[in-house]
């Protein structure tokens, strides 16, 4: 209602600073809505998703103030998070599984909008704004999954970025400007990160300003049997009912993740190992169906499954209010649409479940996935390890200043145990790291371990070491040096 | 939105109410949210970051002949947040009146410069404000408030080994640092 200063009954202060600000038509106008037909459950999606984008930057916020964006320091930086920040796990948990939730509050909000036609009768830019927004929102997930450099992230970020190069002329330069060379690496993080901090998130904002703007110039459509352009039917104000809807559901999103991050925190896997030739990515499962249908697309073929298809369906999606433009509303009298949308949706959970029942079937798949999946809760299980600052006395090479432990370097690469546990210990995907053994066995045990391995080792490929007295000393002495 | 008197004062009376459960409710749940964004972000304040351990000072056997003070370099390992560094940190190995070995820090109790013994006049002298400590350390005179600092010690294997820490500067009494 507008203001009226005849009987205000507004405090002096609330006066005073109206007065200056216009807060209180500002309000007015937020919570005075008209909603054609009244408040609904179904509408408060929207509310939802801008609750959610508000809970990411928030988290994002915050965990940017651990986090540093350089492939060398990346994962140190988000197992600190992870392991050692009070609270950290929690937070970085809320953040990775709101892209999730986002995700899934956007598609019903996608499909309400589709189902009750709210995008006819004016309402092109409000369509317009929501796809862009669509858009940015898979391009934040896409951005993000990459900063915590462990090797899902790492080798799903591979293969995304490889699908660029299909793009016909400009596939590799693409490539190349997104991953700032033709190798994934810092740069490509540093361009990652700046995309999922600054711009992309600056879109964001934009677009959700002319996504509003646009929808409370147009109005709220209302029911599925009211005119889009000149509602008749008695309408109530968003504030209270709708607003108490939209916020219980908020609430509802906020328990529901505080929830998920409590009891499932989010794992970290073990840093991103680029020689390693047996990880099998797997992207975030929002993007399994993509990942799936591009698998069925080979040679010359890529182009149509790749560009000419999904450009399409693209197109469809975003000239939908364009196409789509008589006035009915109601599901079942617009078979054509409703069912094509049906279609997608279904297809799209469909390639989903026929990817997992092909990585299931396939025993050397479902074996590696398995592996994959017990080398990250190994690594989420052990205690985080400080980074040797580059300004320190110590460096590797340095504890090599033991002439005995020079000596069992060259005994280790001799035997070639760099082979499996990699060049100075560090680990590969075949064998786990050596480095820091010495804190954990004194030098008889690891002597007892290299001449007759464990049960557990024989099994994971470790055969017994039989050396001369003084090599084995020698070898031990170099593996105890490592840390 | 009603438009007759009695249903704006009807809705006015309801939305006020409904104002304070929302103000009530929101206030609730924003406070449980900021009290895992308040412990995170006073995480590198509130947790002990440096922990204690035991360095090599060297084999007991070359200070079994000690007739003045010795400066030794100490490797620490220094953690900050997600890294940590390995400095070296100066002390001096030095018997006391019984005739037990004792690692000294370097750190004057006044001020905080490094002491260095001084040969010729037979004590250590600080030479920021000219404090002076004996050879095992007790302060014989200046400004410092106390005696240089003794470090924890222990010898395995035939080594020396110390736990090297840092104290409060300008206080009569030893005081440990994080």
């Amino acid at each position: 209602m507008p203001a009226n200063f005849a009987n205000d009954e507004r405090s002096g202060f609330r006066q005073w600073l109206d007065r200056r600000s216009g807060l209180d038509s500002l309000l007015h106008h937020a919570l005075d809505e008209p909603i054609p037909g009244g408040a609904k459950i179904a509408y408060v999606f929207g509310s939802g998703l801008l609750f959610l984008f508000l809970s990411q930057v928030i988290t994002g916020v915050f965990l940017a103030m651990y986090y540093v964006p350089s492939a060398d320091h990346a994962h140190t930086t988000v197992a600190y998070i992870t392991k050692e920040v009070t609270g950290g796990s929690f937070l970085r948990s809320i953040h990775a599984y709101g892209s999730s939730a986002i995700i899934i509050v956007l598609l019903l909000h996608l499909t309400q909008t589709f189902l009750y036609g709210s995008y006819k009768g004016r309402r092109e830019l409000v369509w317009l704004a929501g796809c862009v927004l669509l858009a940015l929102m898979l391009g934040m997930a896409f951005t993000g999954y990459l900063l915590p450099w462990d090797q899902k992230a790492y080798f799903a970020t591979t293969v995304g970025t490889n699908i660029l190069s299909e793009v016909p002329w400009v596939g590799n330069a693409l490539k190349k400007l997104l991953r700032g060379g033709t190798e994934m690496g810092t740069l490509t993080l540093s361009r990652f990160f700046v995309l999922h901090v600054f711009l992309i998130p600056a879109f964001i904002f934009a677009f959700v300003a002319m996504h509003v703007y646009s929808f409370r110039k147009a109005g709220a459509a209302g029911p599925v049997g009211e005119d889009p352009g000149r509602p008749k039917l008695p309408a109530e104000p968003f504030y209270p009912k709708q607003l108490v809807m939209d916020m219980g559901f908020a609430m509802l999103i906020i328990v529901a993740l505080g929830f998920l991050a409590y009891a499932w925190p989010a794992e970290l896997g073990p840093k991103a190992d680029p020689s390693d030739t047996q990880f099998l990515p797997r992207p975030e499962w929002y993007y399994i169906p993509v990942f799936q249908y591009l698998k069925y697309w080979r040679g010359s073929a890529a182009v149509l499954g790749i560009l000419v298809i999904p450009g399409i369906l693209g197109l469809l999606l975003v000239g939908l209010p364009f196409f789509d433009r008589s006035l009915e509303r109601r599901p079942w009298k617009r078979p054509i649409s409703v069912g094509l949308f049906t279609i997608i949706l279904v297809g799209l959970g469909g390639l989903g479940f026929a990817s997992h029942r092909e990585d299931m079937r396939n025993p050397g798949v479902a074996a590696q996935l398995k592996t994959q999946q017990e080398d990250t809760a190994q690594f989420m299980k052990t205690k985080f390890e400080p980074e040797l600052s580059g300004g320190s006395l110590m460096s590797q090479n340095a504890a090599l200043s033991n002439p005995e432990a020079t000596k069992g370097k060259a005994v280790f690469e001799r035997e070639g145990c760099n082979a499996c546990h990699g060049d100075n210990g560090i680990g590969t995907s075949a064998a786990p790291k050596l480095v820091g053994v010495g804190g954990k066995y004194d030098k008889p045990k690891l002597q007892a371990l290299l001449r007759s391995p464990t049960d557990k080792m024989t099994a994971g490929g470790m055969t017994a070491v039989e050396l001369k007295e003084d090599e084995m000393k020698e070898l031990v002495s170099y593996l105890d040096s490592l840390n | 939105m009603s438009s007759s008197p009695e249903g704006q004062s009807v809705s006015l009376g309801r939305r006020s109410f409904l104002v304070g459960l929302l103000a009530a409710g929101s206030t609730a749940v924003g406070a449980l949210l900021a009290i895992p964004l308040a412990r995170f972000t006073l995480h590198p304040i509130l947790s002990r970051t440096t922990e204690k351990s035991w360095s090599d000072v060297g084999n007991v056997d070359e200070f079994q002949n000690l007739d003045a003070p010795v400066k030794k370099l100490v490797m620490i390992e220094q953690r900050d947040g997600w890294r940590k560094t390995v400095i070296e940190k100066p002390v001096y190995v030095s018997k006391d009146s019984k005739g037990e070995l004792i690692v000294l820090s370097a750190v004057c109790t006044h001020l905080g410069c490094a002491v260095p013994w001084v040969e010729k006049e037979n004590k250590f002298v600080c030479p920021c404000h000219l404090g002076m400590f004996s050879l095992d350390g007790k302060l014989l005179g200046g400004p410092p408030p106390r005696d240089m600092d003794c470090l924890e010690t222990k010898v395995e294997d035939g080594v020396l080994k110390t736990q090297y820490q840092f104290f409060r500067q300008l206080t009569r009494d030893k005081e440990e640092l994080a």
